[in-house]
């Protein structure tokens, strides 16, 4: 199988490779995929509680080529959006950016898990901030 | 005749540079196929235009010729294996011979009885030639297999019963290169009046085969994983003490002493004899050569990098064979970021079934570290410097997909992974 030139491109420069403090209030972190599977995808965002917009982004990713591809290309295109855009990311949208082969279609759905995890676990911290604050009075 | 070879063009878009005396890509999947030795090729030409005639035309020279081409063929493939020539069929390759001797023997056998066993980490060719005759009324015990790689006789022993006609397992294994003990099988066998064949694919040439010492009954072998050319092989049929017989899966105009009609494929015939007789001459010395290179490549690698795990017996093991996980490093991405090396992977990903290999499976090799393994088959053409190289971009490219990976980052934070609860599993 021979692998497309943008997956080429995102898996010999991944962009936002890194982690951030996942204890940070500000930081969402998803977990998503198993190793018997072939794939974990950790993404990481930052957002700004003031405008909802994700000003950072990272991923670690274990998985083919296209699992870090699919990732790195997620990570860039979340960068800058609120994080209701960044919802609207679809796994199809992946797939036709990195022309992805039907096999690996996975690939691209973890993907958009992995972004909905991260927003959700950041959602989380957003609602049980108002408890954690008032247990502690 | 001159053999002015043409290698196809280079296959690489690398942007790596190759060291002085190193030409890439590199093969280095010699357990897939094998670049066919040049002698062998030369040995060969003759018999497309020169020496075109039908081995079976018994009443003209160009018959006689190829006649004589095919018989020099059979001479030396026997001779490399200890047998005799009129046990000597030829196929079109091994997953043929398998077929012919599993489906041949079961036929022939199958008032004596309708058992065969066979091992969970046989090629396709076996275990799906055993799943089809299960389908016919067969009964089959897949054997498991020990850490190692490796069976255990006693299982094996308690495995044979009244109604057990055939025991078929493979002399070394094509992932891990495992050596199953086929004289010890054989003489099971023998004792308990079973016939036994091996498919002898990835051993034959590599590591000494006898069929009188090791009581082997039925052999696979096939021509392009000791540098002869695809598409043919042979069967080895034992002809006494005792005499194994077999029904013919393919029926015709009797060729092959009624065992396997078709035109004789000439050609490639003469390239498996020479093969062969190459094998019998340089075996020793070869094996000896292709180990050293494999415990460097070994050391090089596992030396440098921390959670590599050998999967299979080290010592009992084909010279050129290595078979390594790379914990928290996903296989295919590292057949991608070292694309200037051929070899190959049991991750899933690699295959067709979108399943881990079944073979690494069968060691107990969690689906984990099944995804993270590499398979290397050195062979005749490698070199020092190549295995060098290999080691060096293999170090490289594990050591960056490992910052790259979330599962080492969380190995490195004391997190035990088998803890860890895995969510959103894409299948």
């Amino acid at each position: 199988m021979s692998y497309s030139d943008k997956v080429i491109d995102h898996y010999n420069n991944p962009r936002n490779v890194g982690s951030m403090d996942k204890s940070s209030a500000d930081v969402g972190t998803g977990l998503v995929g198993a190793p018997e599977c072939g794939d974990v995808m950790k993404p990481q965002i930052k957002v700004n509680r003031e405008t909802n917009v994700i000003e950072e982004a990272k991923f670690k990713t274990f998985g083919c080529g296209s699992a870090i591809a699919s990732s790195s290309l997620a990570t860039e295109w979340v960068k800058g959006k609120t994080v209701d855009e960044a919802l609207a990311i679809k796994n199809m949208d992946i797939v036709k950016e990195l022309s992805l082969p039907p096999v690996k279609i996975h690939c691209s759905v973890l993907a958009e898990d992995a972004i909905r995890a991260a927003i959700g676990d950041w959602k989380k911290k957003q609602e049980s901030a108002k408890p954690v604050a008032a247990l502690a009075q | 005749m001159s053999t002015d070879v043409k290698i196809p063009q280079e296959l690489s878009f690398t942007q790596h540079s190759a060291p002085q005396g190193v030409k890439l890509p590199i093969y280095m999947d010699n357990h897939a196929t094998t670049p066919m030795d040049p002698r062998v090729l030369e040995e060969m030409l003759p018999y497309f235009v020169e020496k075109f005639g039908n081995s079976a035309s018994r009443n003209h020279s160009f018959g006689w010729a190829a006649e004589e081409g095919v018989e020099t063929a059979r001479e030396r493939i026997a001779k490399l294996i200890g047998a005799t020539t009129k046990e000597i069929i030829f196929t079109s390759g091994a997953t043929e011979s398998d077929n012919l001797a599993i489906k041949g023997v079961a036929e022939m056998y199958r008032e004596k009885g309708n058992h065969i066993i066979t091992a969970v980490t046989e090629h396709k060719a076996v275990l799906d030639t055993c799943k089809r005759l299960e389908k016919n009324g067969y009964r089959v015990t897949y054997m498991p297999v020990q850490k190692d790689g490796l069976i255990d006789l006693d299982d094996l022993k308690r495995a044979i019963d009244d109604k057990t006609i055939l025991v078929t397992i493979m002399a070394a294994n094509n992932e891990i290169g495992v050596l199953q003990p086929i004289a010890e099988i054989g003489r099971l066998c023998h004792e308990r009046g079973v016939i036994f064949h091996t498919d002898a694919v990835q051993a034959i040439g590599k590591v000494p085969i006898d069929v009188v010492k090791q009581n082997i009954d039925l052999a696979s072998i096939t021509g392009h994983k000791i540098y002869g050319p695809k598409g043919v092989g042979a069967l080895y049929v034992r002809r006494k003490n005792p005499r194994v017989q077999i029904s013919a899966i393919i029926d015709g105009g009797g060729h092959e002493r009624g065992m396997r009609s078709g035109t004789l494929n000439v050609p490639g015939i003469v390239g498996l004899g020479k093969a062969c007789a190459i094998a019998s001459e340089e075996m020793s010395r070869e094996a000896a050569e292709l180990g050293a290179l494999r415990d460097r490549l070994r050391e090089r690698i596992m030396n440098r990098l921390d959670e590599t795990y050998i999967n299979g017996s080290v010592e009992h093991r084909l010279p050129g064979n290595l078979n390594i996980s790379f914990a928290y490093v996903e296989g295919e991405s590292l057949l991608m970021g070292i694309n200037d090396i051929a070899v190959s992977s049991g991750s899933a990903c690699t295959s067709a079934t979108l399943e881990p290999s079944y073979v690494l499976k069968a060691l107990g090799t969690g689906d984990d570290l099944a995804h993270s393994s590499i398979r290397f088959g050195i062979g005749r053409f490698n070199t020092a410097a190549e295995v060098d190289y290999v080691a060096d971009r293999l170090v490289e490219t594990v050591e960056r997909l490992r910052e790259l990976s979330p599962l080492y980052e969380m190995a490195k934070e004391g997190i035990n992974l088998k803890d860890v609860k895995w969510a959103g599993e894409a299948h």
